[in-house]
């Protein structure tokens, strides 16, 4: 996989967004060529960073540390007490994940994460974050109107439950912990990590209904 | 800095809209540009501190019409400028023009899976003793430096509450500046919803941030 071959996917992006999106591909091009005739890269170790991170990492790691906490209360306390290490237990540690706090929600406190600074989100357990994620619309109002920012994602947590926003400003890496849904008794840990969301796990999601599951319908 | 990736509590931005079934990546440069990123890290020629000081240091106008990747994309050409690794011209020709830097380090294709596992831990020893203790009430200080500061505008000035002692972590505010890591002890601080915004916001709601104890103050 290299450069070269990707180009016919964007041909149609070109048409829409015009010269500063060719610009920009160019730019990039440039900086990999002469990166790479410096030396100073691999362009073998670059497809594998590409790899990882579209095909290994991703959202489905933590709904399987969720799932395990709804299912077992030593390691959801574990969880809770050294998040880092019961997840590092599941085969999920490094980059983005190196100090990890998982955060509880309860009837009583809807926990939610932004980074208002850049872009600090737990790759370990979700993968690389979402476009809104890194935007200023979120990084901006997360912290003084999160209500609003829940709307916005078709939720509304009771009027007696609080919120608590956590701004990631040092390099600890949050993870919501929804409540487990209603009506799923004695399910397996696979079909419960099938209920549990990305943006659930931000907290500006909830986790799905059973039978809206992509699991539940086979 | 007070730069323009300082957002929290910024308004006129507009509602968040996400993107439903998102890709990884909305074009092919996107993933080079992340992949450079991630590569040139991994030489060590800087630390993700800097980087994250150069993407602050994009002019405010410039870093706000910028997308995501295209702001790592600046930031990096910023900082193979400045640590002397290519020229501005080179980076615009995609030619080497000079002979090139040596750098400790090349992450190797067969490196990359196991570097990203161990990741980059910023916890360290401690050599002091903690200045707070869960419960104590703290103010973050008021304070305005022209490096890099993980100490957000909106909460300077404002008193909060120590809710967990996080340990002792590298200090971005010199690792960034390429002063050396000088950890010091980090802290989770609870600030009430209110005491940031004012009367309109809800009771009981709270906003937690990590601070540094250079941020901090005894109330």
């Amino acid at each position: 996989m290299s450069a070269h071959d990707h180009d016919h996917h964007h041909d149609h992006d070109r048409d829409h967004e015009g010269s500063h999106l060719d610009e920009v591909e160019l730019r990039v091009r440039a900086l990999e060529t002469l990166l790479t005739e410096k030396g100073y890269v691999d362009p073998a170790a670059l497809d594998v960073f590409i790899e990882t991170y579209e095909t290994k990492v991703g959202p489905r790691n933590g709904a399987k540390v969720v799932a395990r906490a709804w299912s077992d209360e030593t390691f959801r306390r574990w969880l809770f007490d050294d998040a880092t290490a019961a997840i590092a237990s599941l085969g999920f540690t490094g980059r983005q994940g190196e100090h990890m706090v998982a955060l509880e929600n309860t009837p009583d406190i809807h926990n939610m994460v932004v980074c208002t600074l850049c872009s600090c989100y737990p790759w370990t357990v979700l993968g690389l974050p979402p476009v809104w994620y890194k935007s200023p619309p979120y990084r901006s109002r997360a912290v003084i109107d999160p209500r609003g920012v829940l709307e916005d994602f078709g939720v509304a947590p009771p009027e007696a439950t609080k919120i608590r926003v956590w701004d990631s400003t040092a390099e600890v890496r949050y993870m919501v912990v929804p409540m487990r849904p209603d009506g799923t008794d004695g399910m397996s840990e696979d079909l419960l990590a099938d209920l549990v969301t990305r943006d659930s796990m931000i907290g500006t999601g909830l986790p799905l209904a059973p039978k809206a599951a992509p699991g539940m319908q086979k | 800095m007070n730069g323009p990736h300082d957002l929290g509590g910024a308004q006129g931005f507009g509602a968040v809209v996400p993107e439903r079934d998102e890709p990884w990546f909305h074009a092919d440069w996107e993933r080079r540009a992340f992949a450079l990123v991630l590569a040139m890290g991994a030489t060590g020629a800087w630390n993700l501190d800097m980087s994250r000081y150069a993407r602050e240091r994009i002019p405010p106008a410039d870093y706000l019409a910028s997308t995501y990747y295209d702001i790592w994309r600046k930031g990096m050409e910023r900082l193979l400028v400045e640590q002397g690794l290519a020229t501005a011209e080179e980076i615009a020709g995609g030619r080497s023009a000079r002979t090139p830097a040596k750098l400790s380090r090349k992450a190797m294709a067969a490196d990359v899976l196991p570097a990203l596992a161990r990741g980059a831990p910023t916890e360290r020893e401690a050599v002091a003793p903690a200045r707070f203790k869960q419960g104590d009430a703290v103010r973050a200080r008021t304070m305005n430096p022209v490096g890099h500061t993980r100490l957000p505008r909106y909460v300077r000035g404002r008193n909060g509450r120590i809710a967990a002692i996080r340990g002792v972590h590298v200090f971005p505010d010199s690792n960034a500046m390429g002063h050396g890591e000088d950890p010091r002890w980090l802290y989770s601080v609870a600030f009430e919803a209110r005491e940031l915004w004012g009367e309109e916001a809800r009771a009981g709601d709270e906003i937690r941030i990590d601070l540094w104890e250079a941020y901090l103050e005894p109330v």
